[in-house]
């Protein structure tokens, strides 16, 4: 029996089906999503405890320093375990600028942007030479040293040494009827707004399609004729800048840098929070912020000796249950459901 | 001049812990094809149990080869059941899964043998190598321990079928799979010989360094270290490697002044950075070169 | 003639995405079968899902055994070589390496060693270079390396996913040749998957064609070749 191509393609032409969940289209629910996320954030100052605020605001800081990391690991696919080096410097730098030169904290934020940019894209041009677990290395290399160089008795002067430096919790301005806590919450979300549309544009535009073309498949994207070089340390300036900026606020948030608060264990705790959240993924960095800022205190609460383990079941229990992370379940259902809606 | 012969020999003695543990970490290379961040825990918590064997009355050598043994299965055992549920994960979450296990592991060792620092015993004795004042016995031992292990790798490796299938796998487990190798427990295999190299870098570093939960960390960067400049395609480089760092640590600690002895690590990190900006590949091994 | 392998209402499925819609497959004992079709038809898939390399639903029957759902490396153990789409060289191991690990489900070492120097006496070329690492080969040299390999598992059926791909045509001719002999003299009967209609149908006593996951037309593969109007209108000659 002959069955000629002509019917066969007949056969199986058919409109291809809008994607619905529940009948509403999928844009509408992104923006309903967005606006209840608004509603909550704003509502969060008024309706719960000082420290309660300042914990929802670290894991707001921790969420733009994942972001970062998401930056080159995610959508660029350079493998960084040393952005803790970033956040370290960024938070000196605000530190530093608030307690020796007593300047403002609001100057702090560009300042350490534009300073971490410039050594995250220092950084990224040796850098370009490594590749996967050579990149690691070297990253890690650069998260082990920069505490010892904060405690080096060189800078001393500068730094603080080993007993860092206290900054003072800027007051709310104008006079407004707001605790430290609470401004400083509405101040790190103005920030973090800011930062995430950025990085949701950056994303979208065509640089951010040649750096996951690089990701993917770095001599195709050069025979295409990006400068991979070129992209790949602006995006590790870039990447840098948001962790840098994250530890600003981290620094004036908490009211105390030292050393020993940017070890290599919050490098792999933002690369952990990076999977968990979901790579490449932007909202997943919020999820992964609030992992690594809880996850932690919850082992420690289930049995204060075996804390490190505890935690480790947990991590391997989130592995198992989202191996591509909270991003990547959400995937998985929304696939479901919309393959369902048809 | 005196004095930078002592230092690169004493270089040479820490080196050789440095090289045990990069052969091992170059092991499980091999037979995954990334690095294994638990190793030195694997390692740590290898050599409590020995030390508790040690404790039970077992004598020296029995508690070292039973220890060997326990190490193996358990290495076969979490790659079994551990890491089977996330095999086809993509390879970031499988980094999270070693991390998790590092955890496990150092909380773990810290739960069952408290925080304080014991001391283990030394097979070699003690005392100065045949009489001579560069490098003690135990050094001297650990380095031919060392050597002895990189001989009898390379034998499993080029002369041995189940090394030519380990091999196989680890390079193309699809075409292994298709000559019918059973590549998921050639992967198994690996870990366990990475974890029994790892528990005899363990015992023969805890002697000087002493045995407590946190003693691996320093020792496996050096370790990776090593076996990155060394080139992770070279179990020979590797070993090679990890006397390198052991030899730079020292030399910059001692001739770079002050800075040096307060960032020993960094100095020798950066050096290693530095190497690989010029050698990608480390210095033995082989640049992978793929068909676009 | 019996039938050595037979497939029946063969689905296959890439995650959710299926590939093959029911086809039905036969391979005779002792005869070449060919497998024809355009880019992305799925002659590739055809052959994994013969492997066990992915998902599928169905009836694979081979020496009269079930084999589907079974592991690929319990599948290769029954006798089948699979010469994989791109050879699967073992670039990083040597040639005679590449060799010994086709045998690595064997225990005959005499045997074994034997079948090497057999292998090199269809492939003088690869004797030559039996020290080089396998990824410095040309191509057509680890397409052979990639038929040696397969033969020293002494298997029943060989699968082969387009062999003459980027070879240059006296090359393929010698493989072709070559497999001809294999097939009389070692009665290694082949399920041959090629974009090249002309030459399979050379070779091969039947043939298949199969077009976006189905099956369009089976017959001898003569009459196929015979058949102008069929050449034209599928195979492109």
């Amino acid at each position: 029996m002959l069955v000629t191509p002509t019917e066969l393609r007949s056969a199986e032409a058919r409109q291809p089906p809008s994607a619905t969940v529940g009948g509403i289209g999928v844009p509408a629910w992104r923006l309903i999503m967005l606006a209840a996320g608004l509603i909550v954030i704003l509502a969060v100052p008024f309706g719960l405890k000082n420290f309660f605020i300042f914990q929802i605001t670290l894991a707001i800081i921790y969420a733009i320093a994942i972001l970062g990391l998401n930056l080159l690991t995610g959508f660029n696919g350079q493998f960084s375990l040393g952005h803790s080096a970033f956040y370290a410097i960024g938070a000196y730098t605000a530190a530093i600028m608030m307690e020796n030169m007593g300047l403002s904290y609001v100057w702090t934020i560009p300042v350490a942007a534009i300073v971490c940019f410039v050594f995250g894209f220092l950084f990224g041009l040796p850098a370009l030479r490594l590749e996967g677990i050579y990149l690691a290395l070297a990253t890690f290399a650069l998260a082990i040293a920069i505490p010892q160089v904060l405690k080096s008795s060189v800078l001393e002067h500068w730094t603080g040494g080993v007993q860092g430096i206290v900054i003072i919790k800027p007051d709310a301005p104008f006079g407004l009827p707001l605790s430290p806590d609470q401004w400083l919450y509405l101040f790190t979300v103005a920030v973090a707004i800011v930062m995430y549309v950025c990085a949701v544009n950056l994303v979208k535009s065509r640089t951010g399609r040649a750096l996951i073309a690089i990701r993917d498949h770095p001599v195709a994207a050069s025979a295409m004729g990006i400068n991979v070089s070129l992209y790949k340390s602006l995006t590790f300036g870039v990447s840098a800048l948001y962790t840098g900026v994250a530890g600003a606020l981290g620094a004036i948030a908490i009211g105390f840098v030292a050393p020993d608060s940017f070890t290599f264990v919050l490098a792999v705790a933002l690369f952990v929070g990076l999977v968990v959240g979901g790579v490449a993924s932007i909202p997943g960095t919020i999820v992964g912020g609030f992992f690594v800022l809880y996850v932690p205190n919850i082992a420690e609460h289930f049995s204060k000796g075996l804390a490190g383990a505890v935690y480790g079941v947990i991590l391997l229990g989130v592995i198992y249950i989202m191996p591509a992370g909270f991003a990547g379940l959400m995937r998985l259902i929304t696939g479901k459901m919309m393959r369902q809606g048809r | 001049m005196e004095l930078f012969l002592h230092q690169v020999l004493a270089g040479l003695a820490t080196g050789g812990i440095y090289a045990c543990m990069a052969l091992a970490v170059v092991m499980i290379y091999q037979a995954i094809d990334h690095l294994n961040f638990a190793q030195g825990e694997m390692a740590m918590f290898s050599t409590f149990i020995a030390w508790q064997l040690i404790q039970w009355g077992f004598p020296y050598w029995l508690a070292f080869g039973a220890t060997i043994v326990i190490s193996f299965a358990a290495g076969v055992l979490i790659e079994r059941v551990v890491l089977r549920p996330i095999h086809d994960a993509p390879i970031l979450s499988h980094v999270v899964a070693f991390i998790a296990l590092l955890s496990i592991l150092n909380s773990g060792a810290g739960f069952l043998w408290d925080w304080t620092i014991k001391s283990f015993a030394s097979p070699f004795g003690s005392g100065q190598f045949l009489g001579q004042t560069l490098i003690n016995k135990h050094d001297a031992g650990m380095i031919a321990v060392t050597i002895l292990l990189l001989l009898l790798l390379y034998l499993f490796f080029r002369h041995t079928r189940i090394g030519l299938a380990m091999r196989a796998a680890a390079a193309n487990p699809e075409s292994a799979r298709l000559a019918g190798i059973r590549v998921g427990w050639m992967t198994a295999l690996g870990w366990g010989m990475a974890a029994a190299i790892g528990s005899v870098a363990g015992m023969l570093i805890a002697p000087v360094v002493f045995l407590e939960p946190n003693m691996m960390l320093s020792i496996l960067l050096y370790g990776f270290a090593g076996a990155v400049v060394g080139g992770l395609t070279s179990p020979g480089g590797a070993v090679f490697g990890g006397f390198l760092m052991g030899v730079i640590e020292n030399l910059a600690g001692t001739y770079i002044p002050v800075v040096g002895r307060e960032m020993k690590l960094s100095i020798a990190l950066i050096i290693i950075v530095a190497i690989l900006t010029v050698k990608p590949s480390g210095l033995f091994g082989r640049p992978v070169v793929t068909r676009v | 003639m019996s039938k050595l392998l037979e497939a029946q209402s063969l689905c296959a499925y890439y995650g959710p995405t299926q590939v093959l819609f029911g086809l039905a497959l036969d391979v005779n004992d002792g005869g070449i079968t060919t497998l024809l079709g355009a880019n992305g038809a799925g002659k590739t898939t055809t052959l994994r899902s013969l492997s066990g390399m992915c998902r599928t639903t169905g009836d694979i029957r081979f020496e009269g055994k079930a084999i589907n759902g079974r592991a690929t490396e319990d599948i290769v153990r029954l006798g089948i070589a699979h010469v994989p789409q791109g050879r699967g060289t073992f670039s990083r191991q040597t040639v005679e390496e590449n060799l010994e690990i086709g045998a690595m489900t064997r225990r005959d070492r005499k045997a074994i060693a034997a079948d090497v120097e057999r292998v090199y006496g269809y492939f003088p070329r690869l004797k030559e270079r039996h020290r080089q690492q396998a990824g410095t080969l040309s191509g057509g040299e680890q397409q052979m390396l990639a038929v040696g390999r397969a033969m020293m598992l002494r298997p029943r059926l060989m699968l082969l996913d387009e062999p003459s791909f980027g070879l240059a045509p006296l090359v393929v001719e010698e493989l072709f040749g070559i497999l001809r002999t294999l097939n009389r003299s070692e009665k290694v009967s082949m399920l041959l998957v090629e974009q090249n209609a002309a030459l399979a149908l050379d070779l091969a006593d039947h043939a298949y064609l199969i077009e976006t996951g189905r099956l369009v037309m089976e017959g001898p593969a003569q009459q196929l070749r015979d058949n102008e109007n069929i050449r034209r209108a599928y195979l492109g000659y």
